[in-house]
């Protein structure tokens, strides 16, 4: 039989993903081979697929995982007590699996932490309803080999009086692929701060694969904070599908502070009326990084906004990349979507692709989009240095004034501080 | 303070400033006059150091250093200071932060320590008063929003902050109404000393009713083609400038 490199790839991953993983009691069956057939017949993408044009997964599993070890690292409250935020609830997540001995236990009321395993069977049913395997093959993947990650529930009428953190973190002796996967539901009239952390600790090569489900209830509110520094022996792949209901606010920013490739899917369903969802992000890439964000925003009924503004710097060779769809189907009249891109370019051999895609089939909306990718103000570089500033703190205002908007839409002090120290530090 | 010796400079091929001498010694004010493309702000820019310009020829000492040789920032910190013409807007930058940065940076420049908070606050109190600029500007971001008037006064607010020895005003008092120019002159004038001089670019001899300048130059295509005291200035605003280009181009063709 002649198989042609694409399937190779695949197929020699699959290989030794099934020889290499265990199954998990959450995931049904019918689940797992539909993701498995789907992954066969379709692959992992390469930058042939109209979607993964600017990342060629399928390129960086035979580069660099083209034996994947599975040599996973355990680990101790000590490696992770660095990347705990004082002032939350810090959840832990090694390798995919939700670790209960590692995560701080707390007794909030209203609030369900647990492993996926344990999901109860009213939530069972809408797992894979937003993340479906036949729609793109790193949800496929994941789907096919997760491992029992985190349930989160925040439970009707609660409001939760202090952020949770939950510390994802990949650690390995010999290349590694990690699966990990989240639930979280917040049901009706509940609030929650939640900031997910990425991290790679230890010296392997990790191909992270990550799938979270949001489900915000009616008159809701889910204000997530990502923060992604896993690294030079990190490639990642982020996926969040989020389907938000009437009157509720889903909000996300993304900072990515480094990672040689990360790849971030963040599609919201706003499903009912009078919802709002707003998405931001700020990246800084150095060397050969990639830094790709893909956005979609689904609006399906009336009165509802949107808001992105996806910001990034772009230095050295590394690439960024932003893409963002916005629907508004027929029925959703009077919406407001907007989107901005900006983008700065430190060095001529470093590249931004934006692309914007609008499909409005209803005809009383308010849609607005904007991209700029530019050099640092020359102008206002000048008036600086005029002043006695000087060429390198001259720069590091100017970018600095860039992020700020960003950078102050965290709530959390320590959180913020840590962005802002990396983005420094970046810079 | 500043000797200019034979300055050129050009841009691409074309040459703007084609031999410029002057000689500005401490204590005084000197105003450059002449119509609209003659070259005044690209002096100043020049004298600043914008790179965009190439000096092909001439030299600039300024305190006994050769300034060409200095990049823009080390030109401030050695007490150059120029008042734009056009001030930049800088989103996101707080005027504060900014004024922090750099007085701190030219304090370092000459081996002094940071100033501490209480005392740049006390001075970024007693500096803005001086060109009556709203506290509230001090904390918005440099320029943005600002209206033509509070742009130019807070050019003077930052040189009254920086202390220069060397400021130049490039047409600081256009767009400006009578009250304003009166604030911003006053600034000027409370911060000469005979320790540090001014040279004043403008339009019209209105300003130096105020700023009374000991020298004035006429620049004309490139060339201070006239020197004089302040009487010049006003023989210029009654005659205009039509004698003066048509003397000079008849000698150029
Ligand atoms: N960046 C530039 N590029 C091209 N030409 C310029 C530039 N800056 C100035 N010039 C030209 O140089 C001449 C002098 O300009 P400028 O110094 O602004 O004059 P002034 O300030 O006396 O009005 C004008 O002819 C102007 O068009
Ligand atoms: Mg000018």
């Amino acid at each position: 039989m002649v198989v042609d490199n694409k399937s190779a790839v695949t197929q020699t991953l699959l290989d030794q993903l099934q020889i290499k993983s265990s199954k998990v009691a959450f995931m049904p069956d019918a689940e797992i081979i539909s993701a498995i057939r789907y992954l066969e017949d379709k692959g992992i993408p390469n930058n042939k697929h109209e979607d993964y044009k600017y990342c060629n997964i399928e390129a960086v599993l035979r580069k660099e995982f083209k034996s994947v070890e599975q040599a996973f690292n355990e680990l101790t409250n000590a490696d992770i007590a660095p990347l705990k935020i004082d002032e939350a609830i810090n959840l832990v997540v090694v390798n995919g699996v939700y670790s209960e001995e590692l995560s701080e236990k707390m007794i909030v009321k209203g609030l369900t932490v647990n492993s996926l395993n344990e999901l109860s069977s009213s939530e069972k049913v809408l797992l894979c309803s937003q993340a479906k395997s036949d729609t793109d093959a790193l949800i496929a993947l994941n789907t096919a080999f997760t491992g029992n990650g985190l349930f989160l529930q925040v439970d009707k009428n609660n409001i939760i009086p202090m952020p949770l953190h939950v510390i994802y973190v990949n650690s390995g002796n010999a290349n590694i692929v990690t699966n990990t996967r989240s639930f979280i539901n917040i049901q009706a009239n509940a609030e929650v701060t939640l900031i997910e952390s990425f991290y790679n600790i230890g010296s392997a090569k990790v191909f992270s694969n990550f799938v979270s489900e949001k489900f915000v209830g009616e008159n809701a509110k889910l204000t997530c904070h990502t923060f992604q520094n896993e690294g030079a022996l990190s490639y990642s792949v982020n996926t969040n599908q989020v389907r938000i209901n009437k009157y509720s606010n889903y909000t996300n920013n993304t900072f990515t502070l480094s990672g040689e490739l990360v790849r971030n899917n963040h599609n919201v369903v706003l499903a009912d009326s009078n919802c709002e969802a707003h998405l931001n992000g700020l990246f800084i890439s150095n060397g050969t990084q990639s830094v790709d964000n893909h956005t979609l925003i689904d609006h399906q009924m009336p009165h509802c906004e949107s808001n992105e503004l996806y910001k990034g710097i772009a230095k050295d060779k590394s690439v960024g990349t932003f893409n963002g769809k916005i629907f508004v189907r027929k029925d959703a009249q009077k919406t407001n979507a907007y989107q901005s891109s900006k983008n700065i370019l430190m060095s001529d051999d470093a590249t931004i692709n934006t692309k914007p895609q609008l499909e409005i089939y209803a005809d009383d909306v308010k849609c607005s989009h904007g991209t700029s990718t530019g050099k640092i103000d020359t102008e206002a570089l000048f008036y600086l240095k005029a002043r006695g500033i000087g060429e390198e703190s001259a720069r590091k205002l100017l970018l600095q004034a860039f992020a700020q908007e960003l950078i102050d839409k965290i709530e959390t002090p320590s959180l913020q501080e840590r962005v802002l120290h990396l983005f420094e530090k970046a810079l | 303070m500043i000797t200019i010796k034979n300055l050129h400079a050009s841009i691409g091929d074309k040459e703007i400033l084609r031999g410029i001498n002057l000689e500005v010694k401490a204590g005084e004010v000197h105003a450059i006059m002449g119509p609209n493309g003659s070259g005044k702000s690209t002096l100043s820019s020049v004298l600043a150091g914008r790179e965009d310009y190439d000096v092909t020829e001439g030299e600039v000492t300024f305190n006994g250093k050769n300034l060409l040789d200095l990049p823009a920032e080390d030109r401030a910190r050695e007490g150059l200071f120029l008042a734009f013409q056009y001030p930049v807007e800088i989103p996101g930058v707080s005027n504060i932060n900014f004024l922090r940065t750099a007085l701190n940076e030219i304090r370092a420049y000459h081996g002094q320590e940071e100033m501490p908070a209480k005392d740049f606050l006390a001075l970024v109190k007693e500096k803005s008063k001086l060109v009556e600029l709203d506290s509230k500007l001090a904390s918005r971001s440099v320029n943005e929003g600002f209206s033509g008037g509070e742009k130019k006064r807070n050019e003077i607010f930052q040189m009254a902050m920086l202390n220069p020895k060397l400021a130049i005003l490039d047409e600081t008092d256009s767009g400006l109404d009578i009250d304003a120019l009166r604030i911003v002159a006053t600034g000027v004038n409370k911060l000469k000393s005979k320790d540090n001089a001014t040279i004043v670019i403008t339009h019209y001899q209105r300003l130096l009713d105020y700023i009374v300048p000991d020298f004035v130059h006429i620049l004309y295509k490139g060339r201070i083609v006239k020197s004089g005291g302040k009487e010049l200035a006003l023989e210029m605003e009654a005659k205009g400038y039509d004698e003066i280009k048509a003397q000079f181009d008849s000698l150029e063709s």
